[in-house]
């Protein structure tokens, strides 16, 4: 077992692994998706696969807000960047996101005005520092992020900021998974589902997963004795034939969610109709789009968007991988043409992607070896 | 960004919508507005988003919390993060230790 010295509470660690391996059933696959980035991350990071039966696949999923935007849509973006009133601003991890002619830091180095920021009220408060200029805040992120960047926008326009505009590309976990479910190679057993989204949209929303779908979700903490104990969760109902909604991360989601951040992105938010995601393509009411009472703070309605489509190299399997029909090492590019310094496919672009966790963390430990 | 950071309130505003957060001694300004329902008060611990405060927890959760960030190799991360809020005030900018977006 790696890692288990690490950990700050091992006995447990291994008392819940030891209850994992007892209570599978030894003639079933147990496949189950880990829906947030945060927790791809920490499974790879951990080890987390080496404390399971053998007989539990864990399955990568979409959340990772870097991983699944569209190359058109940073296009787009950075697309802006190039008139000269303009200063683009974006979270760090956007900074290397690949667009078609480089990533924004790339961008930055030959001359484009392009700050990184850790809040968007940084953004907003730069458009105020400099009047002269068109501040563009391009927003990323699901609903972990999305009242930010509504508070931000209401903030606008209570201090009537004319020169701040954001580029909303907020997406909306639900959808994503209902895609999945619905995707006819599905083979999922259940979920974990996402531990700070959750903070803000509650654990009742995930409840048509477990009655449509009849598939179990349990909302998940980040430590890996949370990741076990979730997964003792999923089995016990798994093996009872049961498909229910449980909160193991209780101690910082409430079931109800956070009423305030649910009314401010109501309030600056309305549902596409459809986005499109990178490796999973189109799904409809996926993402956020800023309402007209914000138009003047709205980058799609101020500037001109080509509304460009770049499709990822055919080659590049990230769909089958995000649906857990293929391990990231089983793609044609993994490794080769892909990799976490050159990324080919959305997978590779972030640490919480699968396939750049699933590089750093198994795949060069077990080339080391 | 999709760090979640531990901090303990120092003051809150008269509106109840900025606070003084330390995280791990560094002193920043973040917004507590989602956090009204739940009461917030001086010595409560948060976890904070992009420069907003999401959800109030323990003070061992929050010790939790640090850990964790400790052992994903996260913790420098996320005080560069707090670092870089610059709209807490004016001052910020000269601040030993500031990575925002004049220097990077």
């Amino acid at each position: 077992m790696r890692y288990v010295d690490e950990f700050r509470n091992p006995q447990l660690i291994e008392k819940a692994s030891r209850e994992l391996h007892a209570i599978v059933e030894p003639d079933r696959v147990y496949r189950f998706m880990e829906v947030c980035g945060g927790h791809t991350f920490s499974i790879f990071r951990f080890g987390i696969q080496h404390l399971l039966p053998p007989n539990i696949e864990l399955i990568h999923g979409p959340g990772c807000p870097v991983c699944v935007l569209p190359m058109g849509r940073m296009d787009d973006g950075l697309h802006l960047a190039d008139e000269p009133d303009v200063i683009f601003t974006a979270f760090g991890d956007v900074m290397r996101i690949p667009g078609s002619r480089g990533t924004p830091l790339e961008l930055k180095a030959k001359g484009r005005d392009i700050r990184m920021v850790y809040s968007p009220l940084d953004a907003l408060r730069l458009a105020q520092k400099e009047p002269e200029r068109k501040v563009v805040f391009f927003a990323i992120g699901f609903e972990t992020t999305a009242p930010s960047t509504a508070l931000t926008l209401i903030k606008a326009r209570e201090l009537e900021v004319k020169n701040f505009f954001v580029l909303s590309n907020h997406v909306l976990i639900l959808p994503a998974m209902r895609a999945i479910l619905e995707s006819p190679d599905m083979r999922i057993d259940g979920f974990l589902g996402p531990g700070h989204v959750s903070t803000v949209i509650g654990v009742r929303p995930y409840e048509f997963v477990a009655k449509h779908y009849g598939r179990p979700v349990v909302v998940a903490g980040f430590e890996p004795l949370d990741l076990l104990q979730s997964l003792i969760m999923l089995v016990k109902q798994v093996n009872a034939g049961s498909a229910r909604v449980e909160n193991q991360y209780s101690r910082v989601v409430p079931w109800e969610g956070n009423e305030r951040a649910l009314a401010a992105m109501a309030e600056v938010f309305e549902v596409r109709p459809f986005f499109e995601w990178r490796g999973l393509g189109f799904i409809s009411q996926s993402a956020l789009k800023i309402k007209h009472e914000f138009a003047p703070w709205d980058a799609e309605v101020h500037f001109t968007l080509a509304g460009l489509r770049v499709t990822d190299p055919k080659a590049a399997q990230c769909g089958e991988v995000l649906k857990g029909v293929l391990k990231p090492h089983q793609c044609k590019l993994f490794g080769r043409e892909c990799t976490p310094e050159r990324p080919v496919g959305a997978l590779m672009v972030s640490s919480e992607g699968a396939c750049a966790a699933y590089y750093q963390y198994t795949w060069q430990g077990a080339a080391g070896e | 960004m999709c760090l979640a950071i531990p901090g303990q309130v120092e003051t809150i505003d008269v509106h109840g919508h900025m606070a003084t957060v330390d995280v791990l001694g560094v002193k920043r300004q973040v917004n507590v507005s989602l956090l009204k329902e739940q009461g917030l008060s001086i010595g409560d611990w948060v976890l904070i988003h992009v420069g907003f405060a999401m959800s109030k927890i323990s003070a061992d959760q929050a010790k939790e919390q640090i850990q964790l960030l400790e052992m994903l190799g996260e913790a420098s991360e996320a005080m560069n993060e707090v670092r870089g809020y610059a709209f807490s005030s004016e001052d910020v900018r000269s601040r030993e230790g500031y990575h925002g977006p004049q220097t990077s």
